[in-house]
């Protein structure tokens, strides 16, 4: 009853010098809508920052199966068989966080083509989402290989830019064949340039097949030399593992085939929605391969959960930094605005004098008038912070439809400059209202 | 005891090097119900004298009891609720709040009285002082629409809107013509006959002066002559 009468007032002092009232407020209006504006600008930038983040790869979790161990020997990371194609399937599936999952399966052997040949840092055996992954998916030729091709294990690559310099010298290699380890494939596409990668690694060069053909026709062939998995590592350190069974022999592995029941991937390769949510998707992630791998609660993973938590950290910093800057700005303009209606608020007191002192003659108290002109000042300053809401809504729309940046709504902002209005009224109004306050009534009465 | 009691009050001012002795030992008395002129030439302390009748300005030194009660002391808070409750003001120049209606004027004290009535109780109660002082059709109108007497009668309806005992009027009538004075100062006269209430006139005008009961001059900071028809024992 108490406040409502207050703001009356308030209202009744404001309407009847409307002008003056509009002018004032103008400084909130123009410091809210700069706050609102440069806040949504400043998101919509993160947003296209954080999608360039993805594209170099920094929300991409790479899950690897753990190092395996023979009589207390680590043999390295990657070396253990637990992670499986299902694996990944399940991740998709099942962990919301996690926006795109590929197996991948390595080798590391030379690709021929016609006399010449190249060893390509990476030959991947994975599915069509590593494109989405990776953020790649726009192709510099051709098409990428399908899902379908992967369940055919069909004899189909994509190459990146560095192997068609090397193998192709410059012509376009889509319809030609290569070999990988005597298995010839069918260029279907090249690859859009990405360059280096945090490593320094050349990113461009590159093989991507389907993992099924990988898997079994590349690096189970009988010519393996190099690549993943026990069977191999087996080989090139003889002495490092156990054959639990005698080895056949090749005609009785020929005799016998034995039928694939666990196909393993030497890793698996997941990005998350956003930067925010990395961790619960490592999170999700871990839980669930502990559950598939059935593991029990005291055992250790069997896998391995990294992120690039440098590289997010090191971009998420800048489009922090950058977006505090604006609000910086704008809360300069907002403070400006501030001291604008301090000083009309000053102003306002100077000139009421005699209301003033007339209100205290007929018993208004001195806390009565202090409240009357800091409710004035937040009336004022919320009013233009409504208004400031409507103007920087409208100018972000302008913005982004005329000069084409990116601006996202921001409902922090919204919230911020509204208190920040508020804020500014009680401060900036308290001066002169309790100078006001503080008025002799004989002299304010006297006062021309 | 008499409504309004002042006992030796003096003033003193510190505005330079010397102080300024404005009121120089002050006793007064005026019984509830009286019609006192307060007469005085410029700088004789007439306007001090009333600030502190008023509640508006407490002396240097001295006692002043109002309704039984020794008020020199209080504190600007207190002294504020006792003007809203005990006294009404009329000024010389109306000090009607601009741009605002007759009514919302009227009711402007009600709004920092403690004793909650509701919006339409504070209307109902304006609307009536506004009819007492013959001002029911101009209820609505703005400050700027009113003439000067109506101006100052929307004041005495203002001053009375919280049943004070006290009127306090600083040379109501100096800005009206003779005829509307006429007309304000029967309104006091009504007012002090018919509904006992107090009243203190500050006039320099011997004419007004008149139509009081009692007439107290005020000279150099003191009581010079405090004629009427007052109980002996009041001195200067």
């Amino acid at each position: 009853m108490k406040l409502l009468g207050t703001l009356k007032t308030a209202l009744g002092a404001l309407r009847r010098n409307i002008l003056r009232s509009l002018l004032t407020t103008l400084g909130i209006v123009i410091g809210v809508a700069a706050v609102i504006t440069m806040m949504e600008i400043g998101n919509g930038a993160a947003i296209a920052i954080r999608r360039t983040i993805a594209s170099i790869g920094a929300n991409i979790l790479l899950i690897t199966p753990s190092s395996a161990s023979s009589a207390g020997v680590s043999i390295g990371s990657g070396s253990l068989m637990t992670l499986t194609p299902q694996d990944a399937d399940a991740i998709a599936r099942e962990c919301p966080a996690v926006a795109s999952v590929a197996p991948i399966v390595r080798v590391r052997t030379q690709v021929v083509y016609g006399n010449r040949n190249w060893a390509p840092n990476y030959i991947y055996g994975t599915t069509p989402s590593f494109l989405l992954v990776r953020q790649w998916t726009d192709l510099a030729e051709g098409e990428t290989f399908t899902e379908q091709d992967v369940r055919n294990s069909s004899k189909v690559c994509l190459v990146g830019q560095t192997v068609v310099r090397e193998l192709f010298g410059g012509e376009s290699p889509v319809g030609r064949e290569v070999r990988i380890r005597n298995v010839a494939f069918r260029v279907i596409g090249v690859l859009r340039a990405k360059g280096a990668n945090m490593a320094g690694t050349d990113q461009d060069d590159t093989v991507l097949a389907p993992w099924t053909t990988i898997k079994y026709r590349v690096a189970s062939s009988p010519s393996a030399s190099a690549g993943q998995g026990g069977e191999n590592a087996g080989k090139v350190y003889p002495s490092s593992q156990q054959n639990l069974f005698p080895v056949p022999s090749v005609s009785q592995q020929a005799d016998t085939p034995l039928p694939v029941r666990f196909a393993n991937v030497d890793q698996v390769m997941a990005a998350a929605r956003s930067g925010s949510q990395i961790s619960p998707a490592i999170r999700q992630i871990t839980a669930l391969l502990r559950e598939r791998h059935s593991l029990r609660a005291t055992s250790p993973d069997d896998f391995n959960v990294r992120d690039m938590a440098e590289i997010y950290r090191a971009m998420t910093s800048t489009t922090e930094m950058m977006t505090r800057l604006l609000l910086c700005v704008a809360m300069i303009s907002l403070m400006v605005g501030g001291v604008g209606i301090m000083n009309i608020m000053l102003v306002s007191v100077t000139e009421r004098t005699r209301e003033i002192g007339l209100r205290m003659a007929v018993g208004a108290e001195p806390a009565d008038i202090l409240r009357q002109f800091l409710a004035e000042a937040i009336v004022l300053c919320l009013l233009g912070g409504a208004m400031g809401i409507a103007v920087g809504r409208g100018s972000s729309y302008i913005i982004a439809s005329v000069m084409r940046w990116p601006t996202a709504p921001s409902l922090a902002a919204i919230i911020a400059s509204v208190a920040v209005s508020a804020g500014v009224g009680v401060i900036f109004g308290f001066y002169p209202a309790w100078k006001a306050s503080r008025l002799n009534p004989i002299e304010a009465l006297r006062y021309e | 005891m008499d409504l309004i009691e002042l006992r030796d009050i003096r003033k003193t001012y510190h505005l330079g090097e010397v102080p300024l002795d404005v009121l120089k030992g002050v006793s007064l008395n005026v019984a509830g119900g009286e019609y006192v002129a307060l007469m005085g030439a410029s700088g004789s302390g007439k306007s001090t004298l009333m600030n502190i009748l008023g509640c508006l300005d407490h002396p240097t030194s001295g006692e002043y009891w109002l309704e039984g009660r020794e008020i020199s002391g209080l504190s600007a808070t207190e002294r504020a609720r006792l003007r809203n409750r005990t006294i009404g003001f009329v000024f010389q120049s109306f000090t009607l709040l601009p741009r605002t209606t007759a009514l919302e004027n009227v009711m402007m004290p009600l709004s920092y009285t403690r004793e909650g009535l509701s919006e339409q109780q504070k209307k109902e109660r304006a609307v009536e002082l506004l009819r007492k002082v013959g001002l029911e059709d101009r209820i609505g109108h703005q400050q700027s629409q009113l003439s000067g007497g109506e101006q100052q009668r929307v004041a005495i309806a203002r001053a009375l809107v919280n049943n004070p005992r006290v009127l306090l009027a600083d040379e109501p009538t100096g800005n009206l013509d003779s005829r509307t004075s006429a007309e304000i100062l029967r309104m006091f006269r009504l007012l002090n006959s018919d509904e006992g209430i107090t009243i203190i006139l500050v006039t320099h005008d011997p004419g007004v002066a008149e139509c009081a009961g009692r007439i107290i001059r005020v000279s150099d900071g003191l009581i010079a002559d405090n004629a009427g028809l007052a109980a002996p024992g009041d001195t200067a």
